[in-house]
């Protein structure tokens, strides 16, 4: 079974400024996403997500390297009629009420008009659009304009997803709402590639990432090799005894009112805190281990590059 | 039918541009004003209006497919909505040539109406209607599908006040290359001949779709030019689509 997408040593230069300066934005980046996966694209500002994304589509030509769709070149009109596309930031026509514009994409398909119909109602109620169908896009909100251009990039029922910041401008509800349905296209047997800022979202429902960090991709993998299960430290809260009592156990992180929080780097001193907390007849609060999280895989990667 | 969505989507795009209206209000104008500048003449006062009418067309025709055709595909691409569009199974080309045919459906339509207008003036004063004048006005319109092509060549890789003075050079070089026809029959053989032809088959020739003088005046047309020029109307349209569409293709899409 062909993978999903194939990139194979991606390279390209843009050439700015008025006496124009040659500047690498993709070093050879290779990576492929396989058919069914959620797959998260995380980079700092300028890495390079962007641009890896337009020439996947087509809008940029690469200098080097190839792109695969399910096996066949990017640039064939037919790779991209299996394929969703989300752009960062959506700006739409403003004239258009939602159904207008959906409809428009549709034709671009070239879906018959009872589809076209069925997929455009459908589409709405999927994004919570329904009662704003007939409403013309200059009078969205950012979060709304992010829904339409969700069901824009479904109106074809596509095998892959791409979506590029799919989850900004969202508020929490809408957040959790869009990642219900990302997961849902995975049961549906969809394959997604997404880039995104909130590194929670990625960690609650990707299945393999890649992080890419001054045009080379530094790390790629399955979240859960990425992510290990071991314990870095535990934040313990303790009130009723001073902070000094826990001199040697753990390191006080803050102390207010009669509150301590303790960070305890050892996994065997914890014990002994809980024992001390006993003894001097005070009180646990809250105790909480706290495992590796991709934001540290991110953060140290990224500071590493 | 991708080309069908994106020329209609072009073609509710134009009919919101206020700078359409205003165009047609004052070609509108012009057209009436004809009527005035009649009464103000003296001699025959339907050329006048004849005159007068259909160059408000012609003028403002162009100005309305120069001001809008130069900013239809800048504006996609500024406004980013080209990254939805090039997403789908569309190819660049049906994406110039969709353009293309909404700005010349606009047109069709606001020719249409300036010309109606015109030749309700025309036989408010001659009771009859005249054939010839369509063909006038059939050959602006050919003229301003030539210029719609133009503006939206320059469009696909240039800033829409650059791409405006650029197509109103093409307007003007036009209207006057007929002068190095002139110029050539003069001219004794030689390099400089063979350069200011080499030009001249360069250079686009406009006049070929001005009519007004031989329709105003009821001078004789020989049947060969129309066709002649109707082939060089669409000759030189293809032309310019095909080099908009090899610019637009190897374009990149920052």
């Amino acid at each position: 079974m062909a993978d999903a997408i194939r990139i194979d040593n991606l390279r390209k230069n843009f050439r700015l400024g008025f006496i124009p300066k040659t500047k690498p934005i993709l070093k050879g980046i290779s990576f492929s996403v396989r058919q069914g996966e959620i797959f998260g694209y995380l980079g700092p500002n300028g890495a390079g997500k962007t641009t890896t994304i337009k020439c996947l589509l087509g809008l940029i030509y690469p200098d080097a390297g190839t792109i695969e769709i399910f096996g066949r070149s990017h640039l064939s009109p037919h790779s991209r009629q299996s394929l969703g596309f989300l752009p960062e930031n959506p700006y739409f026509y403003d004239y258009l009420t939602a159904s207008e514009f959906l409809a428009f994409t549709a034709d671009l398909f070239g879906l018959d008009r009872a589809e076209k119909d069925e997929r455009t109602a459908r589409l709405l109620k999927l994004v919570g659009l329904e009662r704003a169908a007939g409403l013309p896009l200059r009078k969205f909100s950012r979060g709304m304009l992010q829904r339409v251009g969700l069901a824009q990039a479904l109106i074809n029922d596509p095998r892959l997803v791409v979506l590029d910041e799919p989850l900004g401008g969202m508020d929490p509800i809408g957040r959790k709402e869009i990642r219900d349905i990302i997961v849902r296209f995975k049961a549906e047997g969809k394959t997604v590639f997404f880039t995104s800022h909130i590194l929670q979202d990625i960690e609650m429902i990707c299945d393999r990432v890649a992080i890419i960090v001054g045009g080379r991709i530094v790390k790629e993998g399955g979240l859960r090799d990425l992510v290990s299960e071991k314990v870095l430290f535990t934040e313990v809260t303790v009130s009723g005894i001073p902070p000094q009592a826990f001199a040697g156990l753990g390191e006080s992180v803050s102390a207010q009112a009669d509150r301590v929080l303790l960070k305890v780097y050892d996994e065997s001193r914890v014990e002994e805190v809980l024992a001390l907390v006993r003894e001097q007849k005070g009180r646990l609060v809250s105790l909480s281990p706290r495992t590796e999280t991709l934001e540290d895989i991110f953060v140290e990667t990224v500071t590493r590059a | 039918m991708k080309i069908g969505a994106i020329a209609g989507i072009t073609f509710k795009e134009a009919k919101r541009d206020r700078i359409l209206y205003l165009l047609f209000f004052f070609a509108a104008l012009g057209i009436v004003a004809s009527r005035v500048l009649a009464i103000l003449t003296v001699g025959d006062r339907v050329k006048i209006i004849k005159d007068v009418g259909l160059a408000s067309i012609s003028v403002f025709g162009v100005l309305m497919a120069i001001l809008i055709g130069t900013g239809l595909v800048y504006k996609e691409i500024d406004k980013k909505t080209i990254f939805t569009l090039l997403s789908k199974p569309l190819h660049r080309a049906e994406f110039i040539l969709g353009k293309f045919l909404g700005l010349v459906l606009t047109l069709f339509v606001m020719t249409l109406v300036m010309s109606l207008i015109f030749l309700a003036i025309v036989y408010a004063h001659t009771l009859k209607v005249e054939g010839a004048l369509f063909v006038a006005v059939g050959y602006i319109f050919l003229e301003l599908v030539l210029i719609t092509a133009v503006a939206i060549l320059f469009s696909s890789f240039s800033t829409p006040i650059l791409s405006s003075l650029f197509a109103l050079a093409f307007y003007l070089i036009g209207h006057l290359s007929w002068g190095l026809e002139l110029i050539l029959k003069k001219m004794a053989p030689g390099p400089g001949k063979s350069l200011v032809r080499a030009l001249y088959t360069v250079l686009p020739d406009l006049e070929n779709f001005n009519f007004k003088t031989e329709v105003v005046h009821g001078l004789p047309i020989p049947p060969g030019i129309y066709l002649s020029s109707f082939l060089y109307g669409v000759c030189y349209t293809a032309f310019i689509l095909g080099l908009a569409v090899l610019v637009f293709r190897r374009r990149d899409f920052i």
